[in-house]
């Protein structure tokens, strides 16, 4: 990647005695029947990054849309370069000098990169748009960012990574001052990363103040240079990223000292139990083979795009499969939907919970009892009786915080719509369980109580296959690793005690 | 389950009451008492004026009911012992000649039982000087009373009747909405099973003196057809995932041209008398039998959506069907069954129409797929699917009913009607939409 020039940006430098870019004073926001933000203080200077924390629930969201006008705050001032606003309207943010990005872009997937980021302000002459003019425009700030996107593709044919750079051109394009990202790292891979992180350092080097907000604690320490950190509704700190330590910022986040991030376990592995060999389907998955034993978690890691999800989903009959081989305690199975693998014992809980996971316009009773409801009904009936006093059980046992069963599952928490997906596979008492990436877009609290979670399946005998991106995730919990790269196999971690993370990016990028 | 729940599944039942009250107000009107229960009361007065030996002209005039006013009252007041000269049925016509035929034999008689509207004629009210060898007969007539014209139960089954087709056909909407899909299909479908009906009845069943196995066989016949076109149309939603929008377009187009070339573009109308049992006989309590189905159907689907496996499936299909999927449901198997539903029901909507009309037509049902719409919509199934409820569109096609009817009622002209109908559609979905809001 070649290092941006100087000109991206239309920033002068900024003095550091003057007012703050943007400063927040005691911003109160109430919802009904919930105090989302009681008095938050917030202080971003131009040239920096500020990191902000907390777990679900404590507020960033809110803050982050009260920033971006798409909320107005109850009391409390909010100022740009000393002088107060206050937006009615994301428009009128933007105009201010705002731009936010959110974890589900704001892309019409139709549209291409230079469509999507001209959207409302299109340059044209005579009612006509400019497009030659438009396009040079952005591909020239491409060159600067120094990324490569296919300006003529529609939108939704572009990686994850490179529509958030057509969101970053966009704030860019718009002459944004302030950018709010959240959970930007969330959905790429680690050299994806990378490279944002450099495009980020050189916006701040350039003057722009970038207000980020993350789960990843590894990330915080590599970009920001502040933290700010909220925990119900409140600041609970704000200092220097060098006066803060990992597990201080988690205990401040949780409100309490944490003794340890992944639970310990002691469990004899069994003979192995899953066997898949030789799992091909297109250019995504070319010959896969592994085997996952009783009591054992088995990790998936690689990049993005290596072939993780698409692997199991052939294993679990999502996708058909060219060719494999899929033995469970020895019998080939014949599966060709997702209704075959359940029937043979399998559970699946999928990377995207909104979109394949729940249906979140329902009741989470309902979909607790989807996959189960085979069993739990006679004659085509449902047993109501036994279907509530199943869900009364997971709801306690995994403690998911609900008013009433009958609550829209999309109502809940993320940590609590994972672990009403985790309920109903542990309802239907699943041998093999596929997780793929659980823990994303969770708060460390609700992490651990499903790490805990994934150690009593363990121990219970069950055999786990995780995906996962987060590689302290992966060496905390995993007794294997597979890495996988470019939908093969590029290397086996047995020792995981000793691995580590720089072994395992080493296989990835192979 | 919470009362705001509750209002906000059923609250269009509030609407409907509303609705039905309104009406019943503005059509409250004297009423002119007729049929059995108005005999017995006249039966009753004529015995306490004249108690022995009365003799007894009856007039009636021809309005429904009034026949049998005349024959219980002949046969009362035989039976308590008075002497009844002649029983008219009819208009004043009728009433003069026999009230003539009464004059030349030389009688003379103690009292005229009439119904409201025949006392009311100027014939009965000038007796007096017309007529003055008959003496000076008392006219008895039923006492009159109040009620809406609306509330009157041959009003209220009337409605009943009306909307059943349409609301038969809108449960396998409702199913096929609820997963997401649409089936404009279902107005030709009745237009065809109609068709099939009444010419296997003409061709194979031998027309007007078909045997009731014969009609029976037409009528199954008519709606498997009609159910395996529904199949067909799921069967390429499901394999091939073309939209069902255009899928069930085509399928209407096919449906109704079959309708013509079967029926050569002629109403088909060579089918026995007793075919009509379905449509417009009422054996059970008086409810025609075309209701009792539909209540019968009714509560058969909301057990299945709110008790059954497959109801569950349904709204879970329409939900998300790639969550669904991936949670074992067999997401083709159950769409499947919703488009073959939807078609054997507009295939038995067909089957009764043709019964209620005593013949079958190719150009039945016309429209009727966007008044099944409608009717689902109005009962705040939502178009996006995985929500709905089947009572919801029970009300939903009564709303419908009800508001055409009270229009008819109060005179409103048929196409200040359409503009009224189209406006309540659009209200009530309004009124569901600023309900979510809140």
């Amino acid at each position: 990647m070649s290092p941006p020039s100087p000109s991206v940006l239309p920033l002068s430098s900024t003095n550091p005695t003057n007012p703050p870019l943007l400063s927040l004073t005691g911003i109160v926001k109430s919802f009904p029947g919930v105090r989302a933000l009681r008095g938050v203080d917030l202080r971003l200077d131009a040239g920096e990054v500020l990191a902000v924390l907390g777990e679900n629930g404590a507020g960033k969201s809110t803050l982050m849309k009260i920033i971006g006008g798409a909320h107005a705050a109850d009391a409390g001032t909010l100022a740009i370069d000393g002088q107060e606003r206050r937006f009615q309207s994301p428009q009128e943010s933007r105009a201010a000098g705002v731009a936010v990005i959110y974890q589900e872009f704001n892309l019409v997937p139709a549209l291409t990169a230079v469509e999507n980021i001209f959207l409302g302000q299109e340059v044209t002459t005579g009612g006509f748009v400019a497009r030659r003019h438009e396009r040079e425009q952005v591909s020239a700030l491409f060159r600067r960012m120094g990324v490569d996107v296919d300006l003529d593709e529609p939108c939704r044919r572009l990686s994850t990574a490179q529509q958030q750079l057509v969101e970053i051109a966009k704030a860019l394009i718009h002459r944004a001052r302030i950018l709010v990202m959240d959970e930007p790292t969330a959905a790429l891979t680690s050299h994806e990363v990378e490279k944002l992180f450099i495009l980020m350092r050189e916006l701040r080097r350039q003057g722009m103040g970038i207000l980020y907000i993350s789960h990843r604690l590894e990330e915080v320490f590599t970009i920001a240079d502040r933290v700010t950190v909220l925990r119900d509704g409140g600041n609970v700190s704000d200092c220097p990223i060098h006066a803060i330590t990992r597990d201080q910022m988690i205990e401040r986040m949780v409100g309490r000292p944490l003794d340890q991030e992944f639970p310990s376990r002691r469990v004899a592995r069994g003979g192995p139990r899953l066997e898949v060999s030789g799992l091909r389907r297109g250019k995504a998955v070319q010959g896969v083979s592994f085997q996952v034993h009783r009591g054992e978690i088995l990790a998936l890691t690689g990049l993005v795009g290596a072939g993780r999800t698409e692997t199991v989903r052939l294993v679990f009959g999502a996708d058909p499969r060219d060719a494999g081989e899929i033995r469970l305690d020895g019998q080939v199975l014949d599966i060709r939907s997702p209704r075959d693998a359940i029937e043979a014992g399998m559970g699946l809980l999928t990377e995207d919970r909104k979109l394949q996971g729940l249906v979140l316009r329902h009741p989470v009773r309902e979909n607790f009892s989807l996959p189960n409801l085979r069993r739990w009904c006679r004659r085509g009936f449902v047993q109501r009786r036994r279907e509530r006093s199943e869900l009364d059980r997971y709801i306690a046992a995994l403690r998911i915080r609900l008013s009433d069963p009958e609550e829209r599952v999309g109502n809940l928490s993320g940590g609590n719509q994972q672990k009403v997906v985790l309920a109903k596979w542990l309802a239907r008492d699943c041998e093999v369980l596929i997780f793929d990436e659980p823990t994303r877009g969770i708060d460390v609290g609700a992490k651990y109580e499903i790490y805990l979670l994934l150690n009593e399946l363990v121990a219970a005998g069950k055999s786990i296959l995780m995906i996962s991106s987060e590689l302290p995730e992966v060496l905390g919990m995993a007794d294997r690793i597979l890495v996988l790269h470019e939908g093969r196999i590029t290397g086996e971690i047995t020792d995981v005690a000793h691995a580590t993370q720089e072994q395992i990016l080493q296989l990835a990028h192979a | 389950m919470k009362p705001a729940r509750w209002l906000a599944d059923y609250g269009m039942i509030l609407v409907l009451v509303l609705l039905c009250a309104f009406f019943s107000a503005v059509t409250y009107s004297e009423q002119s008492p007729t049929g059995e229960a108005a005999a017995g009361q006249v039966v009753e007065a004529v015995l306490k004026a004249v108690p022995n030996g009365a003799r007894v002209l009856v007039v009636a005039s021809d309005q429904p009911g009034d026949a049998a006013f005349a024959a219980r009252v002949e046969r009362d007041l035989t039976a308590a012992g008075a002497r009844v000269l002649a029983s008219v049925t009819g208009e004043p016509r009728n009433a003069r000649e026999a009230l003539q035929k009464i004059q030349s034999a030389g009688g003379s008689m103690d009292a005229i039982a009439a119904t409201r509207v025949a006392g009311g004629w100027r014939l009965i009210t000038d007796l007096a000087s017309d007529f003055p060898s008959l003496g000076s007969p008392r006219v008895i007539t039923p006492a009159s009373y109040r009620w809406p014209n609306f509330l009157k139960s041959e009003n209220l089954l009337n409605i009943a009747n009306q909307i059943a087709v349409i609301a038969i056909v809108a449960i396998g909407m409702t199913l096929v909405i609820i997963t997401g899909g649409i089936d404009l299909s279902v107005g030709s479908l009745i237009a065809l099973a109609a068709v099939l009906v009444a010419g296997f009845i003409r061709d194979q069943a031998g027309g007007m003196s078909a045997s009731i196995g014969g009609m029976v066989l037409g009528c199954l016949l008519a709606i498997l057809v009609c159910g395996a076109i529904g199949g067909f149309s799921g069967l390429m939603i499901t394999r091939f995932a073309i939209p069902p929008f255009i899928v069930t377009l085509a399928m209407m187009l096919v449906g109704s041209g079959l309708a013509y070339i079967l029926a050569q573009g002629q109403s088909i109308y060579q089918i026995p008398d007793s075919f009509v049992w379905l449509g417009r006989g009422a054996d059970l309590f008086g409810l025609p039998n075309a209701v009792v189905l539909l209540l019968v159907l009714y509560a058969l689907a909301q057990v299945l959506m709110s008790r059954m496996k497959l109801g569950r499936y349904l709204y879970a299909v329409g939900g998300n069907a790639e969550a669904a999927r991936l949670s074992g449901v067999p997401v083709r198997r159950v769409l499947l069954f919703a488009y073959v539903a939807s078609g054997l029901l507009a295939g038995l909507g067909g089957v009764i129409m043709a019964s209620q009309l005593k013949s079958g037509s190719p150009t039945y049902g016309n429209m009727y797929e966007l008044y099944v719409i409608a009717a689902v919509v109005v009962g705040g199934t939502s178009l996006s699917g995985g929500e709905g409820r089947m009572l919801g569109t029970l009300t939903g096609a009564f709303t419908i009913a009800v508001i055409q009817n009270g229009m008819n009622l109060t005179n409103v002209e048929s196409y200040t009607q359409k503009v009224v109908l189209g406006l309540v559609i659009l209200g009530a979905v309004l009124l569901d939409k600023l309900r979510q809001a809140r």
